[in-house]
C-alpha cells in the first residue's frame, strides 16, 4: 500500500541514497529536454540559479511558491503516514482557497484582524476538511478507493468551480471581490525591506508553524500514535481495538484541511481575492513534495523548499525552456525517489544484520527478520525489533 | 423522439466509449495480475501525444507512434513497480504527472504550443472506425484471454496467489511485466483513438478518462465483459448530455462536464454498499513480490 515511506533508520548514506539518485536523474533529464530545445543545459542551470537564489527578490519569490507546497505536501504526508493516498489536495486546496476568500469579502470592515485573520483561516480549513472527510466516509461506509474518489473530485471541484463563479466573481473577471483589509497577511517586506516586491507573506510563518505542529501531533498525541499505527499495520491497529474507518476519516479530514489553508497564502497574503485557475498544480506537486521528504513533517519544509526553488527557476527559464519542464522534473524526482526507496528498504535489514555482526554481538536484535517474511511484508517500515539507533551500534559505541 | 435521433445517440455512445472500454480492459488485464494501474491516464496521455507526434508523416505512422509510445510508458511502468517493486499508487500517478509535463514540453518542441497541436489533416479518413472495430472485438478476446486460455489462467494466478504460481514454475514477474505491456497496447488504442477522433492534440486531452475506466473496471468486478459493460454507461451520461444539450435542452457546461465524475463517484459508492467490491479484486492486488 501507499503506506510507508518511512525510512527513519539505518546509516544516512543509504538512507540518502534515494535523493542523490533522485537528483541526478532528474537532472539528467533536464539536460536531455534542454538539448532538445538547442539550449545548454548549464545556461539553463544558471539562468535558474540566478532567478531564484540569485537575488534578494528571487528568494522572496521562492519562499512564496514554497509556503502553499508545505501545506499541501504536509497534507498528502499526513494521509499516507494513515495508510492512505490523498491525490485530492489540488481540489481541496481550491475550495479551501474560495472559502476564505468569501469569508473574507464577506465580513464586516470593522472586524479587527485578530478576529478576521483566524476566520478566514478557519473556514479555509474547514471546506477542505469536509471535502477530505467526504473522501474518508466513502471509503469507510463505502468501501470506496480513496485514490480514485479523490481524484473524482478534483474533477468534480474544478467542473463546479466554473459554475459556481458564475454567481460569485465580479463582472467581467475570473476572481471574487477582494477581502477587508483587516483579513489581509502582511508582506514580509514590511519587515524586512529587502524583500520589497516579493509577495512571500505572513503564510510561510503559519506553514512552518503547521509543519511544527503536524510533527509534535504525529510524535506525542494519541490521535497521531492511532495514525502511525494505522498506516503501519491495519491489523494489529483492529485487533488492538482502533476504529480503523474512524482514525482514517480523521486523517483524510485533517488532510483536506491542512490542503485548504494552502490557499491562504494566495487568497489572504497575496491577490487578496480568489482567481480562476490560481493553484496551478501546486495541490499535484504536493504529492511530488510529500514522497521527497518520506512523509516526515519537518522533511516536508525542505522538500518543499527544493520544489518551490524549482517553479520559481521554471518561471526564470521560461524564455529558454517551457516551464512545463518543471513538472517533468518533479514526475521524474517522485519515480526515482518512490523505486529507490523500496529499494534502499529492502537493502536495510541485510545491512543492518552485517553491521550488528561484526560491531558487537551482544547488541543484536532479539529476532531476526528472515529474507522471506521481509519480502512478503516489504511494503511495511523495518521491524521494531531493530535496535533503537543503528548508528551507535559500532566498535565505539561498544568499549 | 424520433428512431433518427435515437440511432445518431446510439453511435455517439459507441463512438465516446472507445477510450473509456479500451482503458477499462487495459486496467482489467493488469490488475488480473496482481499490479494497480493508476497509470491508465498517463498512458491515454502519452499515446495521444505520440499519435499527433507522429501525424504530419501519415497516418499509419501516427497509429505506430502512438500505439509505441503507450506501450513504452507502460514498460516503463512495469520496469518500475514489478522489477524495481516502487509503490504502484505513487508511480501510477507520478506517471500521469509525467505525462502531463512531457506533453506539453514535446507539444512546444514540435508544434510551438505548449496547449495544443494545429489540426492534423493527415488524420482524416475510416481510422476511428476501424478502431471502433478493434476495441469491441478486443472485449471478447480479452474475455477468452483470460478466462479460457492458458495464459489467462496463469495471469490470474499470478494476481491471486503469486506463490502458488512460483511453485508451478511460472516466472511472476514475466507474466507481470507482459500483463503491464498489453494493457499499455490496450489503452495506448483509447489514446489514439482520441487523437484520429478529434484530429488535435490538447493538453490533458485525455480528461481523466483513464480514471474513470479504473473505476469502471471496479464497477466491473475486475471482469472485462461487465468493465466493457460500465465503460459503456459511463459513455452513455457523457453522450446523453451533450445529446440534450444539442436538442435544444438548456443544462449549463459546468453540470454537463461534472455528471460523468459524478456519476462514476455514484456508482462507485453505490458498489461499496452493496459491499461486493473487496471480494472481487485479486488477491494479490497492489502487493510486489517476486
Amino acid at each position: 500500500m501507499a503506506g510507508s515511506h518511512e525510512l527513519s533508520r539505518g546509516p544516512l548514506w543509504l538512507r540518502a541514497l534515494p535523493f542523490v539518485w533522485a537528483a541526478l536523474l532528474a537532472m539528467a533529464m533536464a539536460s536531455l529536454l534542454a538539448r532538445l530545445y538547442g539550449q545548454s543545459p548549464l545556461a539553463m542551470y544558471r539562468l535558474l540559479l540566478a532567478g531564484t537564489w540569485g537575488s534578494v527578490y528571487g528568494i522572496g519569490q521562492v519562499l512564496f511558491k514554497t509556503t502553499p507546497l508545505i501545506c499541501t505536501g504536509l497534507a498528502v504526508a499526513v494521509a499516507l503516514r494513515a495508510g492512505l493516498f490523498n491525490v485530492g489536495a489540488e481540489g481541496q486546496l481550491i475550495v479551501g482557497a474560495l472559502a476564505a476568500a468569501l469569508c473574507g469579502a464577506y465580513l464586516p470592515v470593522a472586524v479587527p484582524s485578530v478576529v478576521a485573520v483566524p476566520l478566514c483561516l478557519l473556514a479555509a480549513f474547514c471546506a477542505g476538511g469536509l471535502v477530505g472527510a467526504f473522501v474518508g466516509l466513502c471509503k469507510w461506509l463505502c468501501r470506496a478507493h480513496e485514490v480514485i474518489v479523490t481524484i473524482l473530485l478534483n474533477f468534480i471541484v474544478r467542473a463546479v468551480m466554473i459554475g459556481v463563479g458564475g454567481y460569485l466573481f465580479l463582472k467581467e473577471s475570473v476572481h471574487t471581490a477582494p477581502v477587508i483589509d483587516s483579513a489581509k497577511l502582511p508582506r514580509l517586506a514590511t519587515i524586512l525591506p529587502q524583500l520589497h516586491g516579493s509577495a512571500v507573506n505572513a503564510a510561510l510563518v503559519l506553514a512552518l508553524l503547521l509543519a511544527v505542529a503536524i510533527e509534535l501531533l504525529l510524535r506525542r498525541t494519541r490521535l497521531g500514535f492511532a495514525l502511525r499505527v494505522v498506516g503501519q499495520n491495519p491489523d494489529a491497529a483492529a485487533a488492538t481495538g482502533l476504529r480503523i474507518g474512524w482514525i482514517q476519516t480523521l486523517a483524510l479530514t485533517l488532510s483536506g484541511g491542512l490542503a485548504g489553508l494552502g490557499g491562504a497564502n494566495f487568497v489572504l497574503g497575496y491577490k487578496y481575492y480568489y482567481e480562476d485557475g490560481f493553484s496551478a498544480g501546486v495541490g499535484y506537486l504536493g504529492i511530488a513534495v510529500a514522497v521527497l521528504a518520506h512523509n516526515q513533517p519537518l522533511w516536508v519544509i525542505l522538500s518543499a523548499l527544493f520544489f518551490g526553488t524549482l517553479a520559481q527557476g521554471g518561471l526564470a527559464v521560461n524564455a529558454m525552456v517551457p516551464r512545463e519542464l518543471i513538472d517533468v522534473l518533479s514526475a521524474v524526482v517522485i519515480l526515482a525517489v518512490a523505486t529507490a526507496s523500496a529499494e534502499v528498504r529492502r537493502l536495510l535489514p541485510r545491512f543492518q544484520q552485517a553491521k550488528t555482526d561484526d560491531g558487537n554481538k551482544d547488541v543484536r536484535p532479539p529476532k531476526q527478520t528472515s529474507r522471506e517474511s521481509d519480502d512478503a511484508h516489504s511494503h511495511e517500515p523495518p521491524p521494531m525489533q531493530v535496535p533503537e539507533t543503528v548508528d551507535s551500534v559500532s566498535p565505539w559505541a561498544a568499549r | 423522439m424520433d428512431s433518427l435521433a435515437l440511432v445518431g445517440l446510439l453511435w455517439a455512445i459507441l463512438r465516446i466509449s472507445v477510450p473509456y472500454v479500451m482503458a477499462a480492459l487495459g486496467g482489467t488485464v493488469c490488475e488480473r495480475a496482481g499490479v494497480i494501474n493508476i497509470a491508465l491516464e498517463g498512458i491515454l496521455l502519452i499515446a495521444a501525444l505520440g499519435t499527433a507526434l507522429g501525424a504530419p508523416h501519415g497516418a499509419a505512422l501516427a497509429l505506430v507512434c502512438g500505439l509505441a509510445a503507450g506501450v513504452i510508458t507502460a514498460l516503463l511502468y512495469g520496469l518500475l513497480v514489478v522489477v524495481f517493486r516502487g509503490d504502484q499508487i505513487v508511480c501510477g500517478v507520478a506517471i500521469f504527472m509525467l505525462a502531463d509535463g512531457l506533453s506539453r514540453v514535446l507539444l512546444k518542441v514540435q508544434f510551438g504550443s505548449t496547449s495544443n497541436s494545429p489540426r492534423l489533416d493527415a488524420l482524416v479518413g475510416s481510422g476511428p472506425l476501424w478502431l471502433l472495430a478493434v476495441t469491441f472485438s478486443s472485449v471478447i478476446l480479452l474475455h477468452g484471454l483470460i478466462y479460457h486460455s492458458v495464459l489467462g489462467l496463469r495471469l490470474r494466478a499470478v494476481g491471486d496467489k503469486p506463490a502458488a504460481a512460483q511453485a508451478l514454475s511460472v516466472s511472476v514477474l514475466s507474466v507481470r511485466m507482459w500483463a503491464v505491456a498489453l494493457s499499455g497496447l490496450l489503452t495506448a488504442i483509447g489514446g489514439v483513438y482520441l487523437v484520429f477522433e478529434q484530429r488535435q492534440f490538447v493538453a490533458l486531452m485525455s480528461g481523466g478518462r483513464g480514471f474513470l475506466a479504473l473505476a469502471a473496471m471496479i464497477f466491473g468486478g475486475w471482469r472485462p465483459l461487465w468493465g466493457a459493460a460500465a465503460a459503456l454507461l459511463f459513455a452513455t451520461a457523457e453522450a446523453s448530455g451533450i445529446f440534450l444539450q444539442a436538442r435544444g435542452l438548456l443544462i449549463p457546461n459546468w453540470i454537463l462536464q461534472s455528471v460523468p465524475y459524478v456519476l462514476t463517484l455514484l456508482t462507485l459508492m453505490l458498489r461499496g454498499l452493496l459491499g461486493k467490491t473487496h471480494s472481487a479484486a485479486p488477491l494479490s492486488l497492489g502487493i510486489p513480490r517476486l
